[in-house]
């Protein structure tokens, strides 16, 4: 996994709520055995119509947005679905930071497995980085991990709350299972003694 | 010192290990599998040359992605992505030597029907699987929920997660359900109150007697949708109607072990004195049979009501009901009974075990369907197979539904079963979104019984016209 420390890159506006794992990567993109290439099917039926031809309007086709690293997006996003494919499409596209002010539980987890920073934010603050998105190529935002903070086009800073064993993993781009393996000898622990408490599992 | 919930006393068994800011192992004693999410997980673990901690602790069964149509069991028959990725889940399943339902298998089916079907689900346990659905094994008293395919990667090498624990909320339903009124309902009514991000941080705990007086079929499609809500997982304290369940199934335990077991599982339930951080209670009384308008699982309501306007909405939801209505094609003020529909799905883990067909055939017994298409499709082999026994086929064949073979099918249309653009399907599934049963097509979500209605009527049906 790579690491996150700073990002600074252009904040596409999305500010739909309840934006659900269907609507990021749609099911007959789930049929593939890797975890690379989902990027061009990102947010597909939004962004193309059914001839494969751009939809104008949709905020990644915008020239301004195309190269856009962060979302800031409506309540709830990434609702639906455990499919890790969202992340790894968002992730291929090249968006390594979602703000809004709630995510749903498992495609929070899911971010954070692969280098993407969610960040959830008060209200007022995600109305005010949506403004600073709607501005188009000017809209560039600063997120620094290690401080804690976002900083907007007019220079305005914004903190953020993070967990910090997930701060941690992601300022180091560390592997769960190599972290979890340094354990072991608690998990074989705790297996000898379920296995006396509870032989039925 | 305050009592506990049935979630803390679950979470507190399985901790293996704890950090000073509460960063856990938590230890998991089923890992259910399926083609479409681990195919990823298993490649991570060849790279690292991992192996499998406990392959006796995990079940794999293809659901997603396979065809429900007779003769699937040839792999012609599957187009080359799906036939791809249910062959790697064959060999993944042989070469890390875990237990396997393949196709051809009479017990294959929906992973979240086969797991509680065949005894691997208990009470007491932690079930995860690369789902998001799995909170259905909460039923049973079980700490069960979805995780994505790192997850499923971590708990194949080292049989825990890496969890924090979330908060406590209770759902209370309280006195008994009007005729017509079923579990879908329950389940239902209590996303339209609390919305779909209401549970996030939570595990919520289903109680009092209108859940009580379910079945574990009823309580499985109760507990199924609580990721609807947000939540992390659904449960309902175990009891006699648990243990009737669970006694005799093939992997439930035998002879001195069930006494051993069910002496424990007896002391799962919630302490008077626990502490809830949220409570919400709904009147069974109050609970009519629903429908979904929008593209949001949280879009319901009774099955008497009008479309509503998007002024009745505040903040974001706004524009996101001007988009749902927009996308599903309807216009404020209509009655809800007055739309009609095309296509019905009956199946999917939410209602595709037996009592939701029985439920569905006693609607359509003697009728005919005046939709274009109605579907039936059973969570496993064996509701098939039950249900065959029981004559339900013959009556939903007789009204004019295909009868297919168990699957996931036209609930997330990963396999040719798909909806066309603009049609409009009254659906027992769990997820209405934008494009969820085939692109530009439209989901009404419902029960079983109301989609039977919306079968023999052609559009949506107050149920208790019927009855």
């Amino acid at each position: 996994m790579d690491k996150f420390t700073k990002l600074t890159g252009i904040a596409a506006p999305m500010p739909l709520v309840n934006i659900d794992t269907d609507m990021i990567i749609p099911k007959q993109f789930l049929k593939t055995i890797k975890r690379s290439g989902l990027g061009v099917n990102l947010f597909d039926e939004m962004r193309y119509n059914t001839d494969g031809s751009e939809i104008a309007d949709f905020v990644l086709n915008q020239p301004a947005y195309r190269d856009a690293q962060i979302i800031v997006a409506g309540d709830n996003f990434g609702c639906g679905s455990s499919r890790e494919h969202a992340p790894w499409a968002l992730l291929d596209f090249g968006i390594r930071c979602v703000i809004s002010t709630s995510f749903a539980d498992i495609f929070y987890n899911n971010c954070f497995k692969n280098g993407i920073l969610p960040i959830v934010l008060p209200q007022e603050e995600v109305d005010k980085l949506m403004d600073d998105a709607e501005r188009g190529a000017n809209a560039v935002i600063s997120v620094d991990l290690e401080s804690q903070t976002i900083t907007g086009p007019d220079g305005g800073t914004i903190s953020f709350e993070i967990d910090p064993f997930r701060k941690h993993c992601l300022l180091n781009g560390l592997d769960d299972i190599g972290l979890t393996m340094e354990k072991v000898g608690s998990i074989d622990a705790f297996e000898e003694t379920a296995a006396q408490a509870r032989p039925w599992v | 010192m305050t009592g506990k919930t049935l979630y803390d006393k679950i979470w507190d068994a399985h901790v293996a290990h704890e950090a000073e800011d509460g960063t856990s192992l938590l230890y998991i004693d089923r890992h259910l599998v399926h083609e479409v999410t681990s195919p990823q997980a298993f490649e991570g673990l060849r790279m690292a040359g991992r192996s499998v901690r406990a392959p006796e602790k995990t079940i794999a069964v293809p659901d997603h992605n396979v065809p429900t149509t007779r003769g699937r069991d040839n792999p012609d028959q599957m187009p080359e992505d799906s036939r791809i990725q249910v062959a790697a889940l064959d060999q993944n399943a042989k070469d890390f030597g875990i237990h396997y339902y393949p196709v051809s298998d009479i017990r294959q089916g929906i992973v979240h029907i086969v797991g509680p079907e065949q005894g691997w689900t208990l009470p007491g346990m932690t079930v995860v699987c690369g789902d998001s659905h799995t909170a259905t094994h909460g039923a049973f008293g079980a700490l069960a929920h979805g995780i994505g395919t790192s997850e499923v990667e971590h708990v194949l090498a080292t049989q825990t997660l890496i969890q924090k624990k979330s908060k406590n909320m209770k759902v209370e339903i309280t006195g008994k359900l009007a005729p017509g009124v079923t579990a879908k309902d329950i389940t239902l009514s209590v996303i339209g109150k609390t919305g779909t991000a209401g549970g996030t941080g939570y595990v919520i705990e289903y109680c009092g007697e209108a859940i009580r007086d379910l079945s574990m079929e009823g309580r499985m499609t109760v507990c199924n949708m609580a990721i609807e809500g947000g939540a992390r997982a659904g449960l309902i304290a175990p009891d006699e109607k648990t243990f009737e369940y669970v006694q005799g199934r093939p992997h439930a335990p035998k002879g001195a072990q069930w006494d051993a077991a069910l002496a424990w599982w007896k002391t799962l339930y919630s302490d008077d004195d626990a502490h809830w951080d949220e409570v919400v209670t709904i009147r069974g009384e109050d609970i009519a049979p629903v429908v979904t308008w929008g593209t949001s699982p949280e879009d319901v309501l009774p099955i008497t009501a009008d479309v509503p306007a998007p002024d009745a909405f505040e903040g974001g939801k706004v524009g996101a009901a001007e988009r749902s209505l927009d996308y599903m094609g309807l216009t404020p003020g209509t009655k809800l009974s007055d739309i009609e529909v095309d296509t019905v799905f009956i199946g999917s883990c939410t209602n595709g075990r037996i009592e939701d067909l029985r439920a569905a055939a006693e609607i359509l017994k003697g009728k005919k369907i005046a939709v274009k298409r109605a579907m039936v499709v059973p969570g496993s082999g064996l509701v098939r197979l039950q249900a065959e026994e029981e004559g339900l086929a013959d009556i939903f064949k007789e009204a004019g539904f295909e009868w297919r073979l168990a699957g996931c099918s036209m609930c997330l249309a990963m396999n040719p079963d798909q909806l066309q653009p603009g049609e409009r399907c009254a659906a027992t599934s769990n997820r209405n979104f934008e494009g969820r049963q085939g692109r530009g097509g439209r989901t009404h979500l419902m029960s079983p019984a109301m989609a039977a209605a919306a079968a023999v009527t052609g559009k949506l049906t107050d149920v208790r016209e019927l009855m």
